[in-house]
């Protein structure tokens, strides 16, 4: 991954950037969510303002047979609108925390957006010729006066623009008291799980007045709560089985056909804390911000404020890997909760292979580890390296001492530009990075 | 290191924290809200423990226990305790009228636990008279310190004065919470504060009920408990109060009081020191046992046969539900 000549180091270069140039950020605009479809063709964004942005990959270019194609506008719709519920007198944001994409069944697209209480299907659906030649109605609309009538026409298709809508086909509400965190489709592709603070819920695709409760972690009392649901999602493969992760850096793996509601795990992976790293912050640093399987689903990664963990589903007591992602950063604690970066929620992400991970960090950092290498690279989702093709230079931070040229000092790093969320196609090396309101697309560098 | 100061700024910042977070957009979050509380109890602990320590060094130098009795750092005549209590300033963002921690200075002693009073402000005293007795750990007193008859002392006088409610027959030790749960959408008053064993056992103006089956005093060289019931059985057993019921296996019922007091006392070099924060120190509880659990061993250090107690940590109840109220 560095470069260094190695045949199978992966050479990143820019490919695109989309999003305002500005460095005044309007809120609504901050990216909160990417995801690839299951084909790579499609990427979807969803930001602050509640909207949804999809990318389509063009068709391969045979005159530009070095790069693959790149991502244009395809849809944009407005998927939440902030609401205000008043019986608790709580304003409801309209952000969208997660997109999840169904496979692709026919023609149209189908994704699930969700923002803290509740759930949409969208259908994307192309619409590239129009009826025309109507009987009873002019070209615009209106209706004809009956008298003039003196024919019968059978309207006809002719082509069209392309048009491309978004429709909302579902809704799920009022299944989520607290706030949703996660969605995950089933490998069935009839189910899906949404997952808030305290509990997870089932829920069928084509249902939607009422969803199976199948784990709840609130307590009796209040008094007594101790830890919280941070993420949640469905094994690749086993229909009946997924995982979550708690504030504690706990991950429970349940089967649902153990009991209907799965309180009780049928594994529980923990790795003990190291008592020499005891700090005021080590509950908030280990609360896990993202679970994902791999696509073997041999594996599971987790990501926690320093580091990303890999697991083995045989193995519950500690991870097999783990990457550190920014310990630099573990002396700067309190400034970090003082000014509230400690509550980021870093995502993370496994590419197609399962070989490599990614995660994002400060400064428009974002980090990747090669699992069989064991070589990682620290890169920069930049402007200054916007021309297309220019590979990206390795980064590195400096923890202490003297700086070398190129590196960066901890304390010169931007704690505003952080990269949360990222994703990497399912089949190709293009990865998708998001800053605070801009996506960066990368590519390897095609030989 | 973390230095006391640290934990104090630290508890300072989370309570602005929490208070800021009530205005957010989208409601509290109920994660972040979480994580915020254990640096609050983390730096308490930290907090309660450095000064215990301080405590501990300064017996040693008065094996007596002379100043304590004689306080001599304390100026507070009971008269003046309630004036006293009123004028504790407490940072802005816990005056605010459904305040999380009252703090109450008993005899110079900073008191250490102390109830969350999330009270409606028709309810709330002046900071928190209500958290007055039985926070007071007589550590080589003979007699119980906080006994309301004890000696003369400051400290008794204040319990006295602490246990004038005003408004007659309100339980000395209760702070009313209201929660709303959001599931049920029920909302319920609670009467919370300490449990009466806690803080009445020592103080004769209210609970003489409880008196007599609250545990013994204290006496020199025997470990100080806070509370009925075993010293090992911890804050499990404990912290299943319930409003309204007893929540201590075979302690007697009292009224209802959910929250797990620890009460501390530390002599004031400077009253006026580490102000707020010492006295506001006691929001959290101990909702959270693993934490509990992990954090009791520094704590425990006896010392020249003087009483030292562990740091139970009072029940968290009434700020988390505070939080899901909003």
């Amino acid at each position: 991954l560095l470069g260094a000549g190695g045949g199978n180091d992966i050479q990143w270069c820019f490919s695109q950037v989309k999003g305002a140039v500005d460095d005044d950020v309007a809120e609504a605009d901050i990216i909160s969510t990417v995801e690839f479809n299951h084909s790579g063709e499609l990427l979807a964004t969803g930001d602050k303002g509640g909207r949804v942005v999809i990318f389509q990959q063009e068709q391969e270019n045979k005159t530009q047979s070095h790069s693959r194609g790149e991502y244009n506008v395809y849809s944009t719709f407005q998927s939440h609108e902030p609401e205000f519920d008043y019986l608790k007198s709580l304003e409801i944001e309209e952000k969208i925390n997660k997109i999840r994409w169904l496979p692709q069944k026919n023609a149209a697209q189908f994704l699930l957006s969700t923002n803290d209480k509740t759930i949409k299907l969208w259908k994307i659906s192309e619409r590239d010729k129009r009826p025309e030649g109507y009987n009873l109605k002019e070209e615009d609309g209106r209706y004809r006066d009956p008298t003039t009538v003196t024919t019968l026409r059978v309207p006809v298709f002719r082509p069209m623009d392309l048009m491309v809508e978004a429709s909302p086909r579902r809704i799920f509400a009022n299944a989520h008291t607290y706030h949703i965190n996660s969605i995950s489709i089933n490998s069935d592709y009839e189910t899906y799980l949404s997952a808030d603070d305290l509990r997870i819920n089932l829920w069928h695709l084509e249902i939607t007045d009422r969803s199976f409760n199948i784990v709840d972690i609130k307590p009796a009392n209040m008094e007594e709560l101790t830890e919280v649901i941070t993420a949640a999602e469905f094994h690749p493969n086993s229909c009946n089985t997924f995982v979550y992760s708690s504030s504690k850096g706990t991950i429970r793996l349940c089967d649902m056909r153990a009991s209907a509601l799965c309180d009780r795990h049928s594994k529980l992976f923990e790795e003990p804390e190291d008592p020499s790293n005891r700090s005021f912050f080590s509950e908030i640093i280990s609360s896990i911000s993202d679970v994902k399987f791999s696509h073997s689903g041999r594996y599971m990664m987790t990501r926690d404020y320093l580091s990303v963990k890999i697991w083995d589903l045989n193995m519950e007591n500690r991870p097999v890997e783990t990457y550190q992602v920014h310990e630099y950063l573990r002396s700067k604690l309190c400034s970090l909760y003082e000014n509230d970066c400690i509550f980021d929620k870093f995502e993370c992400c496994w590419n197609g292979s399962d070989s490599i991970v990614m995660t994002g960090s400060y400064n428009n950092f974002f980090r990747m580890f090669d699992r069989n290498s064991k070589r990682d690279v620290t890169l920069e989702a930049s402007r200054e390296n916007n021309k297309p093709r220019t590979v990206l230079k390795p980064r590195k931070v400096c923890a202490s001492g003297k700086r070398k040229k190129d590196e960066i000092s901890v304390d010169s790093l931007d704690f505003n530009k952080k990269i949360l969320h990222t994703a990497w196609h399912p089949k190709e090396n293009i990865i998708a990075v998001a800053t605070t309101n801009n996506l960066y697309i990368f590519q390897d560098k095609m030989n | 290191m973390e230095s006391s100061l640290d934990a104090q700024s630290l508890i300072s910042i989370s309570l602005r924290k929490i208070h800021s977070s009530r205005t957010q957009r989208g409601g509290i979050k109920l994660h972040k809200n979480l994580l915020v509380s254990y640096v609050l109890r983390n730096a308490r602990q930290l907090y309660l423990s450095e000064r215990y320590a301080e405590l501990c060094r300064r017996q040693q130098h008065y094996p007596d226990g002379a100043p304590l009795l004689a306080m001599p750092a304390c100026p507070l005549p009971a008269a003046a305790a309630p004036p006293e209590l009123a004028g504790i300033p407490l940072p802005a963002d816990t005056q605010d009228r459904e305040a999380r921690s009252c703090a109450v200075v008993r005899g110079g002693a900073e008191l250490l636990e102390v109830p969350v009073c999330a009270a409606p402000p028709e309810l709330q005293r002046a900071p928190c008279r209500d958290s007055s007795p039985g926070f007071y750990r007589a550590a080589g007193s003979a007699g119980p310190g906080g006994g309301g008859g004890g000696g003369g002392a400051p400290p008794g006088l204040l319990y006295a004065a602490s246990c004038d409610f005003g408004s007659g027959g309100a339980p000395h030790c209760s702070s009313r919470t209201t929660v709303l749960d959001l599931d049920t959408h029920v909302v319920t008053t609670v009467e919370n504060g300490y449990l009466h064993q806690d803080c009445c056992s020592q103080c004769p103006c209210c609970c003489q009920p409880a008196l007599g089956l609250a545990s013994p005093p204290p006496t020199p060289g025997t470990k100080r408990k806070y509370y009925p019931g075993q010293e090992e059985e911890e804050e499990e057993g404990v912290e299943e109060g319930e409003p309204g019921g007893g929540g201590v296996a075979g302690g007697p019922p009292f009224a209802p009081c959910t929250k797990r007091a620890r009460f501390e006392e530390y002599s004031a070099e400077h009253p006026q020191d580490s102000n707020n924060i010492s006295n506001l120190i006691s929001i959290f509880g101990s909702g959270f046992t693993g934490l509990v659990s992990r954090q009791q061993a520094d704590s425990e250090q006896p010392l020249n046969g003087q009483l030292c107690g562990k740091q139970a940590l009072a029940s968290l109840g009434a700020w988390t539900r505070a939080i899901v109220a909003f």
